[in-house]
């Protein structure tokens, strides 16, 4: 696997760094929209490195953050029943629901057990013709071309034993609903990469134009990013407000036209739910009429689940930027990862999780550490 | 210590060599190499007699165990080992593996039982001399894997120059153990003038590390999640006892040592900040991270700092013995790629921080549990 060390060369992100010094001369807030993107700058200190004009806001795209409370209640609720076999991607096992996470519904005997692949969870399922097996379908545009494709093979192959349980948010109404706060304080967005390399940019062009916004869709390393605030900088000191492409070894504009074909098929628009959010309107995908009776939440009786927030948690104010994950009160004490009050503290993608992990140093008062 | 031992993750979808779905009941027996396998011949499999202490329990130690353990295992079959006793203070340690699969490439968990007891030893800077080995036996388990689970227990032994003095079998019901669980605990002596423990660790200290990082955890994943990364990756599993003796005979004063296994550098270096009250500063450029476990770790979403290794140790040092303590362990079989990764100040006691490569400062924190691979 090439071009992790190439895109991680610090004579080449001091290079980086010293044009992004000399072109930011103003305050600038810039979002970078996905998870794994937040990740890497907390990861490797990109943030300590930037000039102090330049903040980085954390956005909403860690889709394990982002997916509802009642919705984990009623994977919960699924997981626990007898007979269910609960396929998961591994970083959900932890998430709290109001009462309790998946691990501990698999220590009490649910047969909870994480996948890399969908697909692993369709075979699971064709091994065990008498057990229920419900696949957690989460994520952004990102992950839902693998949970399509499973669904299409359940059908095409028969396997009804097989459902998901759908929960997927999509990018641009993200961005949209962020411009339309009226605490809104981004002024410019790194779009995310992967998202980009399965829809294209194509969307992205309106969402500049209408709200006057740079939108520079970056990659994961911390080269890719360095570039994507760079250009990002240039556009916003020259007051242009463009789609441009600094991840284009991934991206193209069409994007991956077979998997957005398979969504189509699978998936239709829905109004979503976003953790700590609330509800975007045509935000997210759901199963779609064809593929109805793949719907765990149509198989098993979950609807009825209803869920309300915690109160304490800030969660919701982190992942529009409103404030930085130390500036809540539980930050740390009531809320830690092995504690969480709210899922961004849970994902090693969510940003109270990531300043948590690697800059309690500079955020805990002098001498209490220990 | 104790707490050093090898588990299983949340259930994972598994493309295993497990000796259950390799071999099932009716296959017949590869017995090639076997020392006197007539009177097991019978049932190629586990069945709960083997473990019932009459004459199929005497069978499976006699015509299974002992041969294969060979030269290390004692011959004596008494309720109990008698030993003569040395001189000087005793190290006690014990270890139970319950590793999935069980095996892997570059070894079994044979290896790893002898091993890790062996290192545990080691790691307070004792001589082990014997080891006892307890078996929890699935019913329905191949004879076949548990003779070369056995073998390389034997090979182990005789590797690290422990000796098998004791032992048990226990077999239960199918479905209520996965293949082979095993438990080890062993004996060593130190030697007077030898005081290596995590408290000791002082500012100024040198860290060193005795090679590559994460080499065993990325081997147990590559196959227990069926991926595969190119090339085949290979446990590190060795024993340590030799290394540590080689750096002790440099005559420094060797302040702690530790096999970081389980929870990985990350947890080692944790553990040793806040028993000694210091704070460890790593230069992340400096981490010995080959390239397979970096893009393994990368794909998964895990942190190689919290990956697993086996046949490794951390060593602090004062500063006035670094240079020699490093020559002995690059000097050694086990320690050719040893590099110092980091040393210890007086800031952030109790907290492992690093240098980015870029530049900048990040935590290193504990693994809280199990690490969960990344949706993305």
């Amino acid at each position: 696997m090439k071009y992790l060390e190439e895109f991680s060369n610090p004579e080449l992100a001091g290079k980086l760094l010293d044009r992004i010094h000399a072109a930011a001369t103003r305050r600038w807030a810039i979002m970078e929209v996905c998870g794994g993107q937040t990740h890497s700058i907390i990861r490797h200190g990109i943030d300590q490195l930037l000039p102090d004009v330049i903040e980085m806001i954390h956005g909403p795209g860690c889709p394990v953050c982002v997916t509802p409370l009642e919705i984990i209640d009623r994977a919960l609720a699924i997981a626990a029943q007898p007979g269910v076999i609960f396929c998961s991607f591994g970083d959900m096992l932890r998430v709290p629901g109001s009462e309790q996470d998946l691990i501990r519904i698999k220590s009490a005997g649910g047969d909870v057990r994480v996948v890399y692949s969908p697909l692993d969870a369709l075979k699971i399922a064709k091994e065990n013709p008498d057990r229920q097996v419900v696949f957690f379908g989460i994520g952004f545009e990102t992950t839902a071309p693998a949970n399509a494709m499973t669904v299409y093979q359940a059908k095409r192959l028969g396997i009804e034993n097989f459902s998901l349980l759908v929960s997927h948010v999509l990018v641009p109404p993200a961005i949209a609903a962020i411009m339309e706060s009226p605490s809104c304080r981004v002024q410019a967005f790194l779009a995310a990469g992967h998202v980009c390399s399965v829809m294209g940019t194509t969307e992205y062009p309106a969402l500049a134009a209408k709200y006057r916004v740079p939108i520079v869709v970056t990659g994961f390393e911390p080269l890719d990013i360095l570039e994507g605030i760079r250009r990002t900088v240039l556009q916003l000191e020259s007051g242009r407000y463009e789609v441009e492409n600094a991840y284009a070894r991934a991206v193209t504009t069409e994007g991956n036209t077979a998997a957005q074909a398979m969504l189509l098929d699978v998936f239709e628009r829905t109004d979503r739910v976003w953790r700590g959010i609330g509800m975007i309107p045509g935000s997210g995908w759901k199963l779609s009429s064809r593929y109805a009776q793949f719907d765990a939440e149509n198989r098993f009786d979950v609807r009825g689940i209803r869920t309300e927030e915690s109160t304490l948690c800030r969660s919701g104010e982190v992942l529009q930027g409103l404030i930085k994950p130390h500036e809540c009160v539980a930050f740390g004490k009531e809320c830690t990862p092995r504690n969480p009050l709210g899922a961004t503290m849970v994902s090693s993608e969510g940003a109270c999780a990531a300043y948590y992990l690697y800059r309690r140093l500079e955020l805990t008062p002098a001498g209490s550490h220990a | 210590m104790p707490e050093q031992t090898t588990t299983t993750p949340p259930t994972i979808i598994t493309q295993t060599t497990d000796l259950q779905t390799t071999t099932s009941r009716a296959d017949p027996v590869d017995f090639n190499g076997w020392a006197c396998p007539v009177p097991l011949r019978d049932s190629p499999t586990i069945v709960m007699g083997h473990g019932g202490g009459g004459a199929m329990s005497g069978e499976l130690i006699e015509h299974l165990f002992l041969p294969a353990f060979g030269d290390a295992a004692a011959a004596e079959l008494g309720d109990s080992a008698v030993l003569p006793a040395p001189g000087g203070r005793l190290a006690f340690s014990t270890d139970s593996f319950v590793v999935k699969p069980m095996f892997f490439p570059g070894g079994n968990i044979g290896d790893l039982a002898v091993n890790g007891t062996v290192n545990d030893l080691a790691m307070s800077g004792a001589r082990p001399l014997y080891l006892s080995t307890a078996f929890i036996l699935e019913e329905g388990t191949a004879l076949a894997g548990i003779n070369r689970i056995a073998t390389a227990i034997g090979h182990a032994a005789a590797a690290a120059g422990v000796r098998l003095v004791t032992g048990d079998t226990k077999v239960v019901d199918s479905g209520h153990g996965d293949g082979v669980f095993i438990n080890t605990a062993g004996i060593g002596v130190i030697d007077d003038g030898v005081d290596i423990r995590p408290s000791r660790a002082a500012v100024g200290d040198v860290v060193m590390i005795s090679g590559p990082i994460g080499v065993h955890g990325v081997a147990i994943m590559s196959c227990r999640e069926g991926l595969e990364f190119g090339t085949t990756i290979e446990t590190d599993s060795a024993p340590l006892n030799g290394l540590v003796q080689a750096m002790i005979a440099t005559g420094a004063d060797i302040h702690v040592l530790r096999d970081p296994t389980r929870g990985g550098v990350s947890a080692s270096l944790n553990e040793i900040a806040k028993a000694a009250n210091v704070g460890i500063d790593l230069v992340e450029r400096d981490l010995p991270i080959p390239e397979m476990v970096a893009n393994a770790c990368s794909l998964l979403g895990l942190d190689p700092l919290q990956v697993a290794n086996e046949g490794k140790l951390i060593a602090f040092v004062p500063e006035r013995d670094a240079e020699k303590v490093l020559a002995a362990m690059q000097g050694h079989e086990y320690g050719k790629e040893a590099v110092v990764i980091g040393r210890c100040g007086a800031d952030h006691r109790g907290m492992v921080v690093a240098r980015t490569a870029l530049g900048g400062n990040r935590v290193v924190d504990l693994p809280i549990g199990e690490q969960l691979p990344r949706i993305c």
